[in-house]
């Protein structure tokens, strides 16, 4: 459909040439498979459209996992000079900071192959998973106010957990400049009874078993080997974050004649990181993330509940630990060198993973020698990924790898492609165990309907901006 | 006359709306809006005692954006405050703002099946325009 020529750069970049009012070119992660894809869709002409805002630096870019979003491609990474540029609700995405949390155990697969149904039964009831489900916990005005303010240390605070999985958490599980002053009434609302859910559509907890090691050295340091087994969650702001992206978007298309910004697509609105209301949405996004950070902190406290109790297992036993918790729709001001010079930055990950290298200061310490372990899942029947950062993110990719496989059929497609087939049955044959609230998410989640995961990740591997550290393979699913 | 259907989009969900007159196509964007996201059980006539008429005023910026604003409105009665449209009727329709009546009643899982999940709806590829034989919208929802 898009009629955007990309140049090949290497085996795994495409230039999108500057053309027309576009102020920066793009780069695209692909490989040649990828590369083909692109051209069912309109992600390239979205990287483009990215690339016509102002005070964008560098390049407009999109990580191998790219498909058509609305407004920025999912997949893509944009960074923005803090005086002359701007921020966009769209381009950090509805679902602010949803993210993938992973955590270890002491267990191994023959420890739970017997009981692996009673387990992925009881987490499915634990789990308040689906749409408009209700939370664990329920919130009170004043300790909502909490939980946007602090995040994660909220729900250790609380009781959900340890100050140990702050150290493990992107930005200790709390983004800086919350204020829940500028978050509306209607979002404030529709959170007070989310807090501890999952969520439908691509939201998933999954068991899973380490399968391979690709580098021995990164699996030891955040302490995984083969045979074991960890938890994936996927999950991220719920209703809050809807409501805010939905309440600045509106605010900013409202205004933005104002701005004297012209846009190639509406979704694209957005405000000058210098103003008011660009600052105003700063706080409201980052009461969003701190929200998604405490939901992943009490979904990891449900979920080593139930392992406990099903398994019969004490906590020094079971061992559960958090790995990491990575966000992977946000903006976030971080320092970088531009042109020689460090400069802070507003960079927006919309779909796409932070991917710092070995000895940044932003990297837990525990985790310093190797680099930041960068979380990927794949559809349901493939597994995850965990990769480290890389310096060359540093230099080409604003420090961000990929999030995940990407779509590559439409919901409406894949539904169609999977009829009259039994979804479950056919990841049963695999070996995967799924429980689903409902059977059309099996449908629209379907394997085929995402792209090649391991190739998603060659290209991140070997265009040098994330390394591969293991592979995980799914045993069990739990959707919404 | 049709009154919506869906096109591919791959990540969320676009719907193509259609109407004689603006005041059905709004009538139709609504309709279409909880027929994707909701089933009904049982026909809302056996419910009885539960609606409640609601009347809105939306304002937009152009017709494309009044929309998306009355669509945002009705999304947020179903996430926000757990009501299901039942009827409705536009009782203003102009380019810039909307007056709607409806009957809603409140979300109940014995009678409505969740089908889809709508996140938001969006700007994206956002289209309303008049034809030779009526009105015709595209709209693409975040699922």
């Amino acid at each position: 459909m898009s009629e955007i020529k990309l140049e090949k750069l290497d085996d795994n970049r495409w230039l999108l040439p500057q053309t027309g009012a576009m102020r920066v070119p793009g780069i695209i992660y692909a490989n040649e498979n990828i590369h083909d894809l692109l051209r069912h869709d309109e992600s390239a002409r979205q990287v483009a459209n990215v690339a016509h805002l102002p005070g964008i630096v560098n390049f407009s870019l999109a990580m191998p996992d790219v498909h058509w979003g609305y407004g920025f491609p999912i997949g893509g990474v944009a960074a923005f000079d803090l005086e002359t540029g701007v921020v966009s609700p769209g381009g950090v995405g509805y679902d602010i900071n949803c993210g993938c949390r992973l955590m270890a155990t002491n267990l191994t697969f023959p420890d739970i192959r017997e009981k692996l149904k009673e387990l992925t039964t009881a987490l499915y009831h634990r789990i308040p998973s689906g749409v408009g489900s209700t939370g664990y916990v329920k919130l009170s005005g004043k300790d909502q106010k909490k939980v946007l303010e602090e995040g994660a240390a909220w729900a250790v605070k609380a009781g959900y957990g340890s100050a140990q999985d702050l150290e493990t958490t992107e930005d200790g599980g709390c983004l800086g400049g919350a204020d829940p002053e500028q978050v509306s009434a209607r979002a404030l609302e529709r959170g007070k009874q989310q807090l501890g859910t999952l969520g439908s559509g691509n939201h998933f907890l999954e068991i899973e078993t380490v399968e391979e090691i690709f580098d021995e050295t990164a699996a030891r340091v955040f302490g995984l080997h083969k045979g074991q087994i960890v938890i994936m969650i996927h999950t991220g702001s719920r209703g809050l974050g809807y409501q805010i992206c939905d309440d600045y978007l509106a605010l900013m298309v409202k205004h933005q004649a104002q701005t004297g910004i012209s846009l190639p697509d509406r979704q694209l609105a957005c405000a000058y990181l210098s103003s008011g209301r660009g600052q105003n949405y700063l706080a409201a996004m980052a009461c969003g993330a701190n929200y998604a950070w405490a939901n992943r902190q009490i979904l990891m406290y449900l979920t080593r509940e139930v392992l406990e109790k099903t398994l019969r297992a004490s906590p020094r036993e079971l061992g559960m630990r958090l790995v990491y918790d990575v966000c992977h729709n946000i903006a976030k001001i971080e320092k970088f060198s531009v042109a020689g010079q460090e400069k802070k930055l507003c960079v927006h990950r919309k779909g796409a993973t932070r991917a710092y290298p070995a000895g940044h200061e932003a990297i837990p310490a525990c985790y310093r020698s190797v680099g930041q372990p960068v979380l990927i899942p794949g559809d349901m029947g493939s597994g995850s990924y965990v990769l480290t950062g890389q310096a060359k993110a540093m230099d080409e990719t604003f420090g961000s790898a990929c999030h995940g496989a990407g779509r590559v059929m439409s919901r409406s497609q894949a539904i169609r492609s999977s009829r009259g087939r039994s979804i479950s049955r056919e990841l049963a044959d695999r070996g995967v165990l799924v429980m689903a609230g409902s059977k059309g998410t099996l449908g629209e989640e379907m394997p085929e309907a995402y792209k090649n995961v391991h190739d998603v990740v060659e290209v991140v591997h070997d265009a040098g901006i994330a390394k591969k550290a293991a592979r995980l393979k799914s045993l069990a699913c739990i959707k919404g | 006359m049709k009154k919506y259907e869906l096109f591919d989009h791959t990540a969320d969900l676009g719907l193509e709306i259609y109407g004689r007159t603006k005041r059905e196509l709004f009538a139709n964007a609504a309709l279409a809006l909880f027929d994707v996201m909701i089933q009904d059980i049982e026909p809302p006539t056996k419910r009885g005692g539960k609606e409640r008429v609601k009347t809105r005023t939306v304002l937009g910026a152009d017709v494309g954006d009044l929309l998306v604003n009355f669509l945002r409105e009705l999304l947020y009665w179903f996430n926000g405050l757990g009501w299901v449209l039942n009827r409705g009727s536009i009782l203003v329709c102009g380019n810039k703002k909307l007056v709607v009546q409806c009957t809603v009643e409140p979300y109940h899982p014995e009678r409505h099946l969740i089908k889809t999940e709508i996140k938001a709806v969006t700007y994206h590829q956002l289209a309303v325009e008049k034809t030779k034989t009526g009105w015709k919208a595209r709209v693409i929802f975040d699922v």
